[in-house]
């Protein structure tokens, strides 16, 4: 159990709290267009758990590979990805960064290290390994992370995925981002064990790793050390963050089945403004924090314009990029 | 020139591939040390070293997702599914991540891997170790699908397979790979998308894939007898598939039959017939014929799977109703 959270250098802990805030305006935004009609289909919002991304986005190089779930703005955004085109794409335009074929549910950035938000639970745990498998093999000191829901943890690929990576000894770090919620139904209600990630961690031979995701200092702090221990060819880790989603599952989903005090109380424990109080108790001056924020909002405005400004994709790109050379043929 | 059995071919085929580019690697149940269940893979670990011949748990999800993570980071891998039914337990990341992630992404990924795997009946092994799946994956935009019928196709298709910049899957038709064919020394690359005619005739074609093919040109012998020039054409390749290939033969011979090892629904066949009545129906002197097994389990008495699997008799039956 890590329950110890050092201190970061004041630099990374501003643009940990930046990173929090771009999560969670640029999410915010996404539903507000939402609600202007320019938004379609669905999406599933992180509002509430960005410490867990910040916090190992942080901690990441250039090189490494992130690969996320269909709730997967937050992370694939603070990957670096563009978030005029990230916006764009859940707008279904043109210049989405997957060209309006992806979708909120599947935003990828290859040239940023964003590998893929992936929308059937379970399937990027061995995915990720193999990315692994191929940095190791290639000796490219990349790590992979794989975020991924509680209910994960109740699949078959999630515990294929942990033997095989602790077996090839994969420079993989596994994070449950615990809040709580399956979908609809709390993870305590359908599993064997208390913490649905840490308890399953000594089965493949791994420190039980359970910690607070609202805390972007310790998320942090267990970021460096499990991706420090991945670089260094010692082994994948299992990190279990505990947090919560503010909104429900989904775009349908009023999250009306959770109690009102739970609810209340975990809105409490917002990280951005826990965080920001934390800051301002260190002596950060407010002032630094406003500069952050009003930058952040200025440059999802500046985003939102340019996905507006994008055109509807071309019907011509329906039977493109299906195969390497750019077509989808299936005769010859 | 070298007679080589088709197991021999699928070693070969490997070896040449991995001595050629050093970012092909080969993980399966298996594969390493134990050579392979069907002795396919014998000698790959000591030649190539336990970096890049892999042997992994009976964890299906993580081979094939391995694989597709792999090829996302630079790899050319190549997995080993035991047995085709299996793919059953992989089927998310075959069909929902590897077949859709290059058009989700518009490109961003690609992903140059190859599945191979033992594929149909023959052997005894009853229904969950026998099916021919092939029209499974032929099924699913993002895949491609190849067959080889004899040892130098083996090792043609498969080459070029791993070449290939996308998904490729080569099934290997499992009651073959003690079947014996002349291999030319040296490097073998065949091409995606081709089918080929085995031998000529005037009066009917024959489409065939994997273990049927023989059993086609047996038939074709026996038809001869009888006064029927028959057209046996390997289809080798299901997706690309060549339709031109088909079509110009069926344009010589007014007539068409396919024999399928798969059970009769949504078989392959189905596909060839379909493309055949819409654009070769003015070609088309009878109806079209399919020899398939039976819509049913391959069952594992002897008896009961050679009576469900198409045979030279039941083609030869098949063509002369095609023929009128």
């Amino acid at each position: 159990m890590t329950k110890t959270a050092t201190r970061s250098d004041l630099d990374v802990r501003l643009d940990i709290y930046r990173k929090m805030q771009e999560g969670r305006l640029f999410e915010k935004r996404a539903h507000d267009l939402f609600l202007e009609g320019l938004v379609k289909g669905t999406s599933h919002l992180g509002q509430g758990q960005e410490a867990v991304a910040a916090g190992f986005a942080a901690a990441l190089e250039p090189k490494d590979m992130v690969f996320c779930t269909y709730r997967g703005h937050v992370h694939t955004l603070l990957r670096g990805a563009p978030m005029g085109a990230l916006m764009a794409e859940l707008m279904g335009r043109a210049n989405g960064i997957c060209g309006g074929k992806g979708g909120s549910m599947h935003l990828t950035d290859v040239e940023h290290g964003a590998m893929g938000s992936y929308a059937i639970v379970g399937a990027h745990m061995p995915i990720a390994a193999g990315a692994a498998w191929a940095a190791m093999a290639r000796g490219t000191g990349q790590v992979a992370v794989c975020f991924f829901g509680d209910g994960t943890t109740n699949i078959g690929a999630f515990h294929e995925a942990l033997n095989l990576a602790v077996v090839w000894k994969l420079p993989v770090v596994y994070v449950c981002e615990n809040n709580l919620y399956m979908e609809y139904t709390p993870i305590g209600d359908v599993t064997a064990v208390e913490h649905p990630a840490a308890d399953r961690a000594s089965a493949y031979g791994l420190e039980p790793i359970l910690i607070d995701g609202n805390d972007p200092d310790e998320v942090h702090v267990t970021a460096r050390r499990a991706v420090d221990r991945a670089r260094a060819g010692e082994g994948p880790s299992l990190v279990e963050a505990v947090t919560y989603r503010h909104g429900g599952h989904s775009r349908a989903d009023p999250a009306k089945y959770r109690p009102d005090d739970e609810v209340a109380e975990w809105l409490g424990r917002d990280p951005i403004p826990m965080y920001r109080e934390r800051l301002m108790g260190e002596g950060v001056e407010a002032g630094v924090l406003d500069g952050i924020d009003a930058e952040v909002v200025a440059a999802i405005d500046r985003a939102t314009d340019e996905a507006k400004a994008g055109s509807l994709p071309d019907a011509a790109s329906l039977d493109t990029q299906l195969w390497a050379d750019g077509g989808s043929a299936w005769r010859s | 020139m070298a007679e080589l059995t088709y197991r021999e071919a699928v070693s070969r085929a490997i070896a040449q591939e991995m001595e050629r580019d050093p970012t092909v690697y080969f993980i399966g149940e298996d594969i390493a040390a134990a050579g392979g269940v069907f002795k396919t893979t014998e000698g790959l670990l000591d030649r190539f070293g336990p970096d890049r011949v892999r042997d992994t748990p009976i964890s299906e999800q993580a081979i094939i997702g391995a694989a597709m993570g792999a090829a996302m980071n630079g790899l050319r891998p190549i997995a080993e599914l035991m047995f085709s039914d299996f793919f059953a337990v992989c089927w998310d990341i075959v069909a929902n991540q590897i077949a859709k992630t290059r058009y989700m992404t518009d490109g961003q990924v690609a992903l140059p891997l190859v599945i191979r795997t033992a594929n149909g009946g023959g052997v005894r092994f009853g229904a969950q170790h026998s099916q021919s799946v092939e029209s499974w994956m032929m099924a699913i935009p993002g895949l491609k699908v190849v067959v080889p019928s004899t040892p130098v196709d083996m090792i043609g298709l498969f080459a070029a397979a791993v070449r290939d910049p996308d998904p490729v899957i080569v099934v290997e038709p499992k009651v073959l790979y003690s079947s014996k064919g002349d291999v030319p020394d040296g490097e073998i690359v065949d091409e995606l998308g081709t089918a080929r005619v085995l031998r000529s005739g005037g009066d009917v074609t024959i489409c065939a894939l994997g273990a049927m093919v023989s059993k086609a040109l047996s038939a074709a012998e026996l038809l001869d007898g009888d006064g029927v020039s028959a057209e046996v054409i390997d289809v080798r390749s299901l997706v690309p598939l060549d339709v031109n290939t088909i079509l110009d033969s069926v344009g010589r011979t007014s007539r068409l039959v396919t024999v399928e090892e798969n059970p009769r629904l949504c078989g392959w066949g189905a596909e060839v017939s379909s493309i055949v009545a819409e654009e070769g129906f003015f070609a088309l002197d009878g109806p079209i014929v399919r020899v398939t097994t039976p819509h049913i389990p391959l069952p594992s008495a002897d008896v009961l799977e050679d009576a469900a699997i198409p045979s030279v008799d039941r083609i030869v039956e098949g063509v002369r109703r095609a023929v009128g």
